[in-house]
């Protein structure tokens, strides 16, 4: 299952709230937040709700503005960042949001920025290691600590050598342990062994 | 970079781990405002050894060129490592497996019996490495100095796993840092990683002349006796 994306709207005009609701509310992975009006509670909402998307009108950001966009993305500091616009917003405001809506554009085509952003969260998500050894990262580990050379397990086990050695540095790289003896410190204390 | 007319003093407010290296060169406290040239003269020991060690120990530098190993006084090359090696198995690895079974005694007795057998076998590879050169090398070198035929077939064999030395002491800080028990007693880990980083270093430096100034002079040798 796809995880939920909460996504927290701030903007002042209600009408554009309504809008951009209606629109996001089709989509049945997408939770929409209680919205904000203005930007004086942003940074503490942010905090609290840990939202993955922000959907921010930049005129509610307070002089200067890259200071105040940092500090909001600090409370959250995975949360992706669109801008909703409709009025003059200067670029170099601008460019602070990896994603812009203009409201003025067609609705499938806000939806299509919105899905683009969720999609850049997921992928960066995908990309965050993953520290937990594998079943089979596991087995060949605790082969290591027995004593067992790399053709050695990759008999027991059936793969190539060449597998066995990819497992190996995976290991290592997982948990920054080198030398068999130390593999084997880890199989005992993990009750592997 | 330090020169004769360094305050010995001085070095060692520069550098404080340079107090290691006191005793492994036989130079005792209390040497005054005496620079490293009139301390090396109270005790007649060869300055420009002294000064390459303790710049190589502060630095990683100068890495003397095959002109300066034909140059410099190495009478106290092999004390220096043979004091440096007692050190270590003497004084070090003692002092932190204490505190290694402070800490296993806290953290359940299975869990202090692995630590206990991973240390054990940790000071097992480092006396055969200790044993291979005190045994084979330091003769052999000895032995060039006194024009004795050479035999680089040996010096080649003597493949050094100085990283293997520090491999092992990386992985046990990897165990402390992240696998321990939450309950070991904190005083006890912390004097044994700062012990355990610092006897890291102080290898990295001593490879660094086993390397750098050990075998070039025993290549050296083996070049003028042939």
């Amino acid at each position: 299952m796809t995880k939920r994306i909460d996504i927290l709207v701030a903007e002042p005009s209600e009408i554009i709230v309504e809008g951009l609701s209606s629109l996001l509310s089709k989509r049945s992975d997408y939770s929409l937040l209680a919205p904000l009006h203005d930007a004086t509670i942003l940074e503490e909402r942010v905090r609290t709700l840990q939202p993955d998307l922000l959907l921010l009108n930049p005129t509610l950001l307070s002089h200067p503005e890259k200071l105040h966009l940092a500090a909001v993305q600090q409370a959250a500091p995975s949360m992706a960042l669109v801008a909703v616009v409709y009025q003059y917003v200067e670029p170099s405001v601008l460019s602070l949001f990896p994603h812009t809506i203009d409201i003025r554009e067609a609705r499938n085509r806000i939806a299509a920025i919105v899905d683009e952003a969720v999609q850049d969260i997921r992928t960066h998500a995908s990309e965050q290691e993953d520290y937990e050894l594998s079943d089979r990262e596991t087995q060949v580990l605790v082969l290591i600590a027995q004593g067992l050379s790399s053709k050695e397990i990759a008999d027991r086990l059936c793969i190539s050598i060449h597998t066995v050695n990819t497992h190996r540095k995976n290991i290592t790289h997982k948990t920054g342990i080198r030398s068999v003896a130390g593999l084997a410190v880890y199989a005992m204390l993990h009750n592997l062994a | 970079m330090f020169n004769a007319h360094t305050r010995l003093a001085d070095m060692i407010t520069c550098n404080p781990t340079l107090v290691l290296l006191m005793p492994r060169l036989g130079i005792s406290f209390g040497f005054g405002d005496k620079t490293v040239a009139e301390v090396c003269k109270t005790y007649g020991l060869p300055l420009d050894f002294v000064l390459l060690v303790c710049n190589l120990y502060t630095t990683g530098e100068p890495l003397p060129d095959e002109q300066g190993i034909a140059s410099l006084d190495m009478r106290l090359l092999v004390p220096y490592l043979q004091a440096s090696h007692r050190y270590y198995t003497e004084e070090r690895l003692p002092h932190l497996q204490r505190h290694l079974a402070a800490v296993g005694e806290r953290a359940g007795e299975r869990c202090g019996a692995v630590l206990d057998r991973f240390f054990e076998g940790y000071k097992q590879d480092i006396a055969d490495h200790f044993a291979l050169e005190e045994q084979k090398i330091f003769p052999y070198l000895q032995s060039l100095e006194k024009g004795g035929s050479a035999k680089p077939s040996l010096s080649r064999h003597f493949s050094h796993n100085h990283t293997d030395l520090r491999e092992k002491i990386s992985d046990l800080l990897q165990i402390l840092y992240k696998y321990i028990p939450s309950d070991a007693p904190v005083e006890e880990l912390n004097e044994l990683i700062f012990g355990l980083l610092q006897l890291s270093s102080d290898f990295e430096r001593h490879a660094l002349i086993e390397d750098h100034v050990m075998l070039p002079y025993i290549a050296y040798l083996e070049r003028r006796q042939s």
